[in-house]
């Protein structure tokens, strides 16, 4: 494949592509007038959408370091930031957002302006000095930056434990999707989806998941965007959801005062399957104080700079400037489903809960609502649930329990959109999660293959060497992460929260002072990366094993609290050992300019 | 001062600029978050509740954009523009 040719062909590519898409969903919806079974359907998106992107993770193989690890840094702004937004939304983004504040209301909106906040951060600290470093992966700088194999180490450690984490919830999340469309059990359904994954990174490395993840953002974003608009649209809310559900959002606080919360007891919730969860509060008492509000927010945004696998996009782009308007690109396509989230959990809230429309479920008799195909389907997938806890015989707001993952999942076949559409958001929901999964195996993989192996053991090792251990390595962490999502631990959004804490604790200051404290050195960096890890995870098993925590600070924030001591850490040791040495103060000012070469580059 | 320090200088102004505006929409707007929740605010959502799902969203967006452009100002004041363009 000519390099040069196929770039500036790049937006007639993915606009027949995506022409090819729309042509598929259609060919789908007269399939199922003429008679194609539900479950037909679903394998048909599934598997059709997973083989184009093993198709193009196939052709954009590469045997050259720099197209393994950074993608030859040609990646145009636009298409970067589409690939970006893949790689960012995950399957928390796409399955469990919208679910977490279908369940939790307007508190857990704070991951939404966290989710993108962020950005603002990385565009401004951070992206474009690390582009202009021209380092293959976040410990690549660091270890440059301060110097030293443990400083390189300690980022490693940092990186390998916060994708790790968000990792484990990917594959849950591609498990989830595989289990449903394909009806298989769970526990194979998560090596289904391993195995899609790592066929669109095992060739082509950055390369090859660059590509398929622009191919995704596609899927993903008209999967989330179409059930939106013909929900709205049908319900009669309006034809544009976004600037419409003023009503919407109004009403469903009058529902939920009027039917009044009721708190099921210990014995009733005992019958209820395991992670499923009902509405017992008012949407507007979850972290109503605003410094929960803030806290929740402030972690994720700090996160949101910390973690590597979004960092590296960022390495692909053909200059620093192009890194800058990238990011901002990033966001403007996220944006595109964040701000639409909201609008689906509202929509789907209240097609559940209005007795005034036809599909609200609530108040109607139990023995009718179990006799609705969506109830069988996704009983049986363990994902819902209903049961006469008074014994009135009707289901009451308290009595009804859906898994947070079902709400994106099963909305348009609570809301009686055709099956195609279940079957499109099906596909746009592995494609959220696979392109996020592949982005993070890759992170780790380059950083333990790039960093440990090739910096650190093996510096003299060939360029086909370096890429067999990297692809060895993306294997054993994608088995070792199924594994993990196979004993479901901790829901989907809650490793990720998880994962934005760990990242800031242990990398959000040693990135940020680098670039922006000469003064900081290797001494300081090393401590705050150990030492705000160790201070965040600590933290988190207080809390866990019964702490009562201080300040506020939950499981879900423990991120401040590591990165305040990894700020103090890292200063204070900074200014009691030497200051860095004349080579690495210039080469900090190198960075600081756009111009001239990158810092590790010869070029 | 030699030409890299104003540049840095500039910069850093810039950054300043641009976190303050991030803190108002991430964080400022949300410390009167309860309160607030009362005002209807644009397309009669409740006002915290818009900026939260769309206001601070969109505002990042542009934000980003106009600190790109303000950066490559900055940037070509000082002759420290990359040459060859995308």
């Amino acid at each position: 494949m000519k390099q040069g040719n196929f770039i500036d062909n790049l937006p007639k590519i993915y606009g027949i592509y995506t022409g090819g898409f729309i042509g598929f969903i259609i060919i789908m919806a007269i399939a199922e007038q003429m008679g194609m079974t539900a479950k037909a359907i679903g394998i048909a998106f599934v598997a059709f959408t997973v083989f184009i992107y093993a198709l193009i993770g196939y052709l954009s193989r590469t045997a050259q370091a720099d197209a393994y690890y950074v993608a030859g840094r040609q990646v145009p702004t636009v298409f970067n930031g589409m690939a970006t937004a893949a790689d960012w939304m995950s399957g928390a983004s796409f399955v469990a957002m919208a679910g977490g504040i279908y369940f939790k209301g307007y508190g857990y909106m704070a991951l939404l302006v966290g989710w993108t906040g962020g950005y603002v951060l990385v565009a401004s600290l951070l992206a474009p000095y690390l582009r202009k470093f021209g380092c293959y992966t976040v410990p690549d700088f660091v270890g440059t930056r301060y110097g030293g194999n443990l400083a390189r180490f300690s980022a490693v450690v940092v990186l390998t434990v916060a994708s790790f984490t968000y990792v484990t919830a990917q594959i849950n999340a591609t498990g989830t999707i595989a289990s449903v469309a394909l009806d298989i059990p769970f526990q194979y359904a998560v090596y289904i989806g391993l195995i899609s994954i790592l066929l669109c990174s095992m060739l082509g490395g950055m390369r090859g998941v660059t590509w398929t993840q622009v191919a995704q953002y596609i899927v993903l974003i008209i999967a989330y965007l179409l059930p939106v608009f013909w929900i709205s649209n049908k319900m009669g809310a309006g034809f544009f959801p976004h600037f419409m559900l003023a009503d919407e959002v109004a009403r469903i606080g009058e529902l939920e005062s009027q039917f009044g919360f009721v708190k099921n007891s210990a014995a009733d919730l005992a019958t209820v399957p395991k992670g499923l969860a009902g509405i017992t509060k008012a949407h507007s008492a979850v972290n109503a104080s605003p410094w929960q509000f803030i806290s929740l927010a402030l972690a994720m945004m700090m996160g949101t700079a910390s973690l590597p696998h979004v960092m590296m996009r960022y390495f692909t782009t053909p200059s620093v400037k192009a890194a800058r308007k990238s990011v901002g690109w990033s966001l403007f396509f996220i944006f595109l489903l964040y701000s639409s989230a909201p609008m689906l959990a509202t929509l789907s809230k209240l097609s559940l809960i209005d007795p005034n429309l036809s599909t609200g479920i609530i108040g109607k008799s139990i023995a009718e609502v179990q006799a609705i195909d969506w109830y069988q389907n996704w009983n049986q997938a363990n994902l819902m649930f209903i049961s006469d806890f008074n014994g009135n015989g009707t289901v009451e707001l308290n009595e009804f329990f859906m898994g947070g993952k079902a709400v994106v999942l099963a909305t348009p076949e609570i809301a009686g959109l055709p099956y195609v559409i279940s079957g499109l958001v099906a596909a746009g929901g592995m494609a959220a999660a696979m392109s996020t999964a592949d982005g993070l195996i890759l992170a780790i993989a380059n950083a333990i293959s790039h960093d440990v192996y090739y910096k650190i053991i093996d510096p003299k090792a060939e360029t086909a060497k370096r890429l067999v251990v990297a692809r060895v390595l993306l294997v054993v962490i994608g088995f070792a992460g199924a594994t993990i999502a196979a004993m479901e631990i901790q829901g989907i959004l809650g490793s990720v929260i998880w994962a934005f804490d760990f990242a800031m604790s242990g990398l959000f200051f040693p990135l940020v002072l680098g670039v922006w404290w000469k003064r900081a050195n290797r001494q300081g960096a090393i401590a705050g990366m150990l030492g705000g890890l160790a201070a965040g995870t600590w933290y988190l098993v207080w809390v866990r094993t019964g702490g009562s925590g201080f300040l506020g600070i939950t499981q879900l924030t423990f991120g401040i609290f590591g990165s305040a001591v990894s700020l103090v850490a890292m200063v204070v040791v900074s200014l009691m050992t030497q200051e860095p040495d004349k080579a690495t103060q210039k080469m900090v000012d190198e960075v600081r300019i756009p111009s001239g070469k990158t810092i590790l580059g010869k070029q | 001062m030699s030409n890299q320090q104003k540049h840095w200088e500039k910069s850093r102004g810039l950054l300043m600029i641009t976190l303050a505006i991030w803190f108002v929409f991430s964080i400022g707007i949300f410390l009167f978050g309860a309160e607030m929740n009362e005002v209807t605010g644009p397309f009669g959502y409740p006002w915290t509740y818009w900026f939260t799902c769309q206001g601070s969203l969109g505002a990042f967006v542009i934000l980003i954009f106009w600190f790109a452009n303000r950066q490559e100002k900055i940037d070509e004041e000082f002759g420290f523009s990359e040459r060859e363009d995308e």
